[in-house]
């Protein structure tokens, strides 16, 4: 060990060092955020709509402010932990963030976000009552503040083969009851060789099977929770709803159904295999595009009824700004930039009208190049999302704001677990009882936390 | 018999590349085509995925989370070897006091599941300002991979024989000497196998690069699984994502595959 000398000890410690030094950069993407604070970071879900807005950001937006913006996208699930993750402990690697009705009001309780009233009203041109009044109502919070601008809007409607019905001699009323859609379904089932009757989500998740479901509860006469805090997952009402809709989806639905979610049923659609469906407005535009096999073939109907008036639901993906971000000022530009009048106009000019990031604002429904684009479905569309009564939808009082979903921060895991037992009935591996009363029991652990408070 | 084997090789071969084929053929569909089923296997080829992939619709670049991934694994593995090396000599050819406690002490390292670290070393990364900060990534795989480097380093270097070590020393090679032109050389198919290993599991490592990055510093993987959609169809995208990013890892197992077979056989024959 005599030769073991501290001058070799120090070179491959030094050539350790530059191992080190080769990677001591922070890395590679964005270029980082510079230290004028002429850049901000934004954290999106990667919906079609947000891959234009990359797109067209560099030529428009820092053109004209200065300001760079590095995105990140990643997967509706993956966003909402990241999100969730970087707001609550408030590490503010983000500026703005997309965030959905859902969650602005509880981050908003939960002092994650940025009121943005102020902004707004030193924003002339951004003309915060052109938005739609359920979104607007939706992105505020119990104080009253706004704490979120949408980018873009849904309901839900149905959405059917105008050509299948006519040659089968069908029609479609404009506000159909699930009974005539279940009627049609079975009358239009193998109307094409291997065309089913209507496609229905059925994949677990509180936001796949459980957003169409949940709609059907509530004008079934059902919900999951009264004012006070019962559960009621296993009421007659909500029972009676699940087995229609298990029963329907079973009889008539597509194949594949326990593993069916918006991107399969929109693919079921766009291939001819199923007639009807009964899913999120945004479907419109992209059965519509230009390259979509059906195009011109469908049309739109309101969304199936029992016992209320209107069933659809309402959701936004809409961006809010951290309230720990050091660059809230420019985050807004960006914010004003991307939720206002002249984006919507930017898209249908550059990109085509059906990309437009609709349903969030009534001027978009007065654009006479929009609605010549969406003719088929603008209208409907607007007329189910203003329609929509986050605050009532059902026949009973609720303790929580939400159409296809209760607006508290449990839901998405309850909404998620019982949802795998309805997909289970859905593939028929249980009944629609058992997954129920499973679901009570899980519902009732969380109404018990909210009745001690 | 041996056609027998014959047989049972081509079918497991068959078996295991399917995947990998259906992923190629996938990443040359369109949109629609990728998503039919049953897979339409003769559909018309496109290179569509691959433009997607480099930005055609969103303008974002895939360089700068490949050289991040570059920057992680490369780094990660150099420092691994620099480390593992000496500690396998100290487990093998002079070994020290009670090395077995020692070897079992770098396998517990590996007993804890890798998600129940996951929230200490986010806070840990939060506090010391080392969020997003790629060579963090680095520290974090350098320590992950080092148990198994010295694992796998040790077994190679048992292999070499005391007597070339006992005349090194009469020619009076001394400790470096010994390591860089004695042991090395022979450990060499050891060492690239090792490498190659600490490389593949960097390059790989998806859950602590998607909680620790986010805009400067996301790895390949996660850039990758930014393709995924549920708003619309994305199998094409991601199956051309998925094939770039396969490929540093192929080129470099077919640049080491000589120096690999020797090492991964090494002591199999006695």
């Amino acid at each position: 060990m005599t030769s073991f000398s501290s001058r070799r000890v120090a070179r491959v410690a030094a050539a350790a060092l530059v191992a080190v030094g080769v990677t001591a950069c922070s890395g590679a993407g964005g270029g980082g955020s510079t230290a004028d604070g002429q850049s901000i970071n934004v954290l999106m879900v990667n919906n079609p709509q947000m891959q234009d807005i990359q797109k067209l950001t560099a030529d428009n937006f820092t053109k004209q402010t200065g300001i760079k913006v590095n995105y990140t996208v990643l997967p509706e699930n993956d966003v909402r932990d990241k999100i969730s993750q970087d707001f609550s402990s408030q590490a503010g690697q983000y500026d703005v963030a997309t965030i959905s009705n859902y969650e602005t009001p509880i981050y908003a309780k939960n002092n994650w976000l940025a009121p943005l009233d102020d902004f707004i009203a030193k924003d002339s041109g951004f003309d915060q009552n052109d938005i739609l009044e359920p979104i607007r109502q939706s992105l505020t919070a119990e104080d009253g503040k706004v704490y979120a601008e949408p980018f873009y809007g849904e309901s839900s409607f149905l959405m059917y083969r105008k050509d299948v019905f006519d040659a089968k001699n069908l029609t479609m009323p404009e506000k159909p009851t699930w009974q005539q859609v279940a009627d049609l379904a079975a009358q239009v089932d193998g109307a094409e060789p291997g065309m089913k009757g209507i496609c229905l989500r059925g994949q677990p998740g509180w936001g796949q099977v459980m957003a169409p479901l949940t709609t059907v509860v509530n004008t079934f006469g059902g919900t999951w929770f009264t004012k006070d805090w019962q559960a009621q997952v296993n009421s007659p009402e909500f029972k009676e709803a699940t087995k229609f809709y298990v029963d329907l989806v079973r009889a008539h639905g597509e194949a594949g159904a326990p593993q069916a979610g918006f991107a399969e049923c929109l693919n079921n659609m766009t291939q001819g295999k199923v007639a009807m469906w009964y899913d999120a407005t945004v479907a419109a535009g992209l059965l519509e595009a230009n390259d979509s096999p059906v195009k011109g073939k469908l049309a739109f109907a309101q969304a199936p009824v029992v016992k209320t008036d209107a069933s659809q639901w309402l959701y936004t993906w809409a961006f809010g700004v951290q309230k720990a971000s050091k660059k809230q000022d420019n985050a807004w530009k960006f914010i004003s930039w991307a939720s206002g009048k002249d984006y919507e106009k930017l898209v249908g000019t550059s990109l085509g009208w059906s990309k437009v990031p609709d349903g969030k604002r009534s001027s978009t429904y007065q654009n006479p190049d929009y609605l010549a684009a969406g003719s088929s479905f603008a209208k409907q569309a607007e007329a189910a999302i203003k329609g929509a009564k986050p605050t009532d939808p059902g026949v009973q009082p609720r303790p929580a704001s939400g159409i296809q979903f209760v607006g508290i921060p449990e839901f998405t895991d309850l909404g998620t677990q019982v949802s795998q037992q309805i997909s289970s009935a859905i593939a028929g591996s249980t009944s629609v009882d058992d997954a129920l009363n499973a679901g009570q029991a899980l519902a009732e652990k969380v109404a018990e936390k909210y009745r001690a408070k | 018999m041996r056609r027998l084997v014959g047989v049972v090789a081509w079918f497991s071969a068959i078996l295991f590349f399917a995947p990998v084929a259906w992923m190629v053929l996938t990443s040359l569909h369109s949109e629609s085509d990728a998503a039919t089923n049953p897979p339409s296997l003769g559909a018309g080829l496109t290179l569509q995925g691959y433009e997607e992939f480099f930005g055609a619709s969103t303008g974002q670049s895939p360089w700068p989370p490949l050289i991040n991934s570059f920057s992680a694994s490369i780094g990660s593995t150099i420092i691994v070897l620099l480390l593992a090396i000496p500690a396998a000599y100290a487990l093998s050819i002079k070994k020290v006091e009670k090395w077995t406690d020692v070897m079992f002490f770098f396998l517990s390292t590996k007993m804890l599941p890798v998600v129940a670290g996951l929230l200490p070393i986010y806070l840990v990364a939060q506090f010391t300002g080392m969020l997003d900060n790629i060579s963090f990534l680095v520290i974090l795989y350098t320590s992950m991979n080092l148990p198994i480097a010295v694992w796998l380093m040790r077994s190679f270097l048992a292999e070499v024989p005391p007597e070339i070590l006992e005349a090194a020393s009469i020619d009076g090679a001394g400790l470096i000497t010994t390591l860089r032109r004695v042991v090395a050389p022979i450990a060499m198919p050891g060492i690239a196998a090792t490498a190659l290993i600490c490389f593949i599991f960097s390059w790989n490592e998806l859950l602590f690069a998607r909680v620790l990055t986010g805009v400067v510093a996301g790895t390949a993987p996660v850039f990758l699984t930014g393709f995924v959609t549920s708003q619309g169809l994305f199998l094409a995208k991601v199956c051309a994502a998925a094939t770039v990013v396969s490929l540093p890892v192929l080129i470099a197992g077919f640049a080491a595959q000589d120096k690999l077979v020797q090492g991964l056989s090494l002591g199999a024959v006695k």
